[in-house]
């Protein structure tokens, strides 16, 4: 049979392809030196660092729970093994800024102060949940608080993210906002055209990568020739920065300077946080395809713990400091779980007069 | 026969293509790794990373991408994953590979497939689950085709395939699964524009496609055990449609009930409707009714969901109202 492909083509572009993938392995090696920080962080604030991402894990770990006794339907992606991105971003940011999120959502919207109550309430599909039902897990926004939504759609946010930088930029508001976005997003024209257009108008405006180096099941050396994401800035005149994104404290570092550099009028940044998911794409995917070593590599440096050791070291935290924060995270989840089964679905009657709206 | 799912029938349908015509691959996102639902299972080891080429997330450029490769001589499809992605890549497929032929005199025929798989699916919410294909048969210059079982899953994506003009292939996601049935061997290639009829009766005219007809056929029985006995077209394509089948039809029971699982105001049911009224004239014409979803986004919420889903029993309903009136 005639192939119409040149097999010289074939083997450049997959002798590339194993390239790529070596060169990845190879940076998230370099990315193991662990960063020395100066200043010893105020207790207040790793105590945060740790409540928030422990409130993630719990959430993700006994909602996949929920989901496998089947009281959640739907998509569902956890954020295992990403605390420290959202963690140590949102902590940075303060009330009137915005972020705008992922399919990968609930962790932004934790770590951003959302009601778990109304967060399980939307999974278990209740009138007292976010969306009241209508979004589910890949939905979940609450625009009042300026949590502009996660989003079925790859690379959907950032446009988004630009558009409330400039909203604020047009109002006079020193407001920053960051949008989340994921390694996979980045090869979408979106990426490049958001972080153009917040370089021209110089907005306050934060566009986090969180290369997880996985799309679904795609390595991302099979989808960029250049793995450090970060490199994509400086050719459209963007600062640009790596950091450990299962290091919540220096995430959070970086998202601070970088807020205060926005409000100063040095904005846009753009951030790439390195990190792994610690099970596959979503519930139901095994994962079969994401390498044991590196899988473990990263469990080793989990962000949960890292969080947690920071509180007890450098914090002084006691073991009784760390185990009442632990019991009342839990609590506020079963305490969720609670209220979203004793509340009701949005009526036939209701969702009928909703629809009429427009 | 064989038992096959509809991704089963789809799979055999390109790989028999891919065997027969050296020019016909595959592009889309996660597709050498066998794609979402299995749908390009083997492929890989069979026709090597050449001819089935997994891309990044890269919606438009994927499209683009295989109308460029198209009009350079080779026969793409190009795998948009899940039919909502396609919005990512609207400028390609509305702008350019609907226009190239015409647009450019004649001189070239984009013969790429895209696959397009739509509708509601486990509570997959408003971004995942939306079915407007009739978006599509407003646009001129495609060929829009949506199947409901096995056999024309096949026998319609190698006509498709052999096309030399575009084809927006509607893979039904809700009936993907199921098990199902087709003809052993060698898969021969079903016409375009041709219905095929799943059920005879001259009490009224039922036309549907696509994820529903499992559920106009359950409700084909239940109509049957009152006494109303259905004539059932599965039109299998919507660009071009077998008018010519619908009418014979509606001539004969004089009325139409259009059901189809997408938006009922603007949906497709109501272009049949006006062109029957319009070829057998009013008074040929004593019922010519849709029955589709409300005009609303998808709910997540699976209680919400099932309140717009167009289900057997309202089938049933509006068949009877029409059988009656
Ligand atoms: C425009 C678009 N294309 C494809 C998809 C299907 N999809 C959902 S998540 C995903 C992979 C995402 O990988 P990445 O962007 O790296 O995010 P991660 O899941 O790793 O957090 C894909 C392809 C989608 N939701 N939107
Ligand atoms: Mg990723």
């Amino acid at each position: 049979m005639k192939k119409i492909f040149s097999t010289n083509f074939c083997l450049a572009f997959k002798k590339q392809m194993a390239k790529n993938r070596a060169k990845a392995g190879d940076l998230w090696i370099i990315m193991a030196k662990p960063r020395a920080s100066e200043n010893t962080p105020p207790r207040e604030l790793l105590e945060k660092l740790f409540r928030t991402a422990y409130a993630i894990r719990v959430f993700e770990t006994e909602g996949i729970k929920l989901y496998r006794q089947g009281l959640i339907r739907g998509y569902f992606h956890p954020y295992l093994g990403q605390e420290g991105i959202a963690t140590g971003v949102c902590a940075a940011l303060r009330k009137g800024d915005f972020i705008a999120s992922t399919h990968r959502g609930h962790g932004h919207c934790i770590a951003w102060g959302a009601d778990i109550k109304r967060m399980v309430a939307e999974l278990l599909q209740k009138e007292t949940g976010y969306c009241r039902g209508y979004g589910g897990s890949m939905h979940i926004a609450d625009i009042t608080t300026g949590n502009l939504g996660a989003n079925g759609i790859v690379g959907a946010g950032t446009p988004l993210g630009v558009g409330a930088a400039l909203a604020a930029q047009v109002r006079g508001s020193d407001a920053v906002t960051v949008t989340f976005t994921t390694d996979g997003a980045t090869n979408n024209g979106t990426f490049l055209e958001s972080l153009n257009l917040a370089a021209i108008w110089n907005l306050n405006f934060i566009l986090v990568i969180e290369n997880n180096q996985y799309a679904v099941s795609t390595p991302i050396g099979e989808s960029t020739r250049e793995t450090d994401l970060f490199k994509r800035g400086a050719a459209i005149g963007v600062e640009s920065h790596l950091v450990d994104g299962n290091d919540p404290l220096a995430v959070y570092n970086l998202t601070e300077e970088s807020a205060r550099k926005c409000r100063a009028g040095q904005g846009p940044i753009l951030i790439e946080a390195r990190t792994f998911r610690h099970m596959g794409h979503h519930v139901n995917d095994p994962g079969k395809y994401m390498p044991e070593d590196k899988l473990a590599y990263y469990k080793q440096r989990d962000p949960v713990d890292r969080a947690r050791n920071n509180f007890v070291d450098l914090g002084h935290a006691s073991a009784a400091d760390v185990s009442t924060i632990e019991r009342s995270v839990e609590k506020e989840f079963a305490d969720a779980v609670e209220f979203s089964k004793g509340s009701r679905e949005v009526s036939v009657d209701e969702f009928r007069a909703f629809a009429a709206v427009y | 026969m064989i038992d096959v799912t509809l991704v089963d029938a789809g799979r055999l349908a390109v790989q028999q293509e891919m065997r027969r015509d050296p020019r016909v691959w595959v592009l889309g996102e996660d597709v050498a790794r066998g794609g979402l639902w299995g749908q390009y299972r083997g492929f890989l080891e069979e026709f090597g990373a050449e001819r089935i080429v997994s891309t990044p997330i890269s919606e438009s450029t994927i499209m683009g991408a295989g109308l460029g490769a198209a009009l350079v001589g080779t026969r793409p499809i190009i795998e948009m994953r899940i039919f909502d992605f396609v919005m990512c890549a609207m400028d390609e497929l509305v702008n350019q590979i609907a226009k190239i032929r015409y647009m450019f005199g004649g001189q070239a025929r984009p013969a790429v497939v895209v696959r397009m798989p739509h509708g509601m699916w486990r509570n997959s919410a408003a971004q995942h689950s939306q079915m407007l294909e009739s978006w599509f048969v407003h646009l001129p210059g495609v060929i829009v085709v949506a199947p409901s079982c096995a056999a024309d899953e096949a026998g319609l994506m190698v006509s498709a395939i052999r096309s030399d003009d575009p084809v927006l292939f509607f893979d039904p996601k809700d009936l993907w699964l199921a098990a199902d049935r087709m003809p052993a061997g060698e898969i021969q290639p079903i016409p375009f524009g041709k219905a095929r009829r799943l059920h005879e009766g001259g009490d009224l005219t039922i036309v549907t496609w696509s994820a529903i007809v499992p559920k106009v056929m359950e409700a084909v029985t239940l109509l049957a055990a009152q006494g109303v006995h259905a004539d059932v077209l599965d039109l299998r394509t919507l660009w071009p449609w077998d008018e010519a089948a619908v009418l014979a039809s509606v001539k004969k029971t004089k009325r139409l009930l259009v059901v189809h699982e997408a938006v009922e105001v603007g949906g497709f049911g109501g272009e049949i409707v006006a062109r029957v009224i319009d070829q057998l004239g009013t008074a040929h014409v004593k019922v010519a009714r849709r029955l589709g979803a409300p005009r609303l986004p998808i709910p997540f919420s699976p209680p919400l969901e099932n309140q717009i889903r167009v289900t057997t029993e309202k089938i049933v309903a509006a068949a009877m109202k029409a059988a009656r009136e």
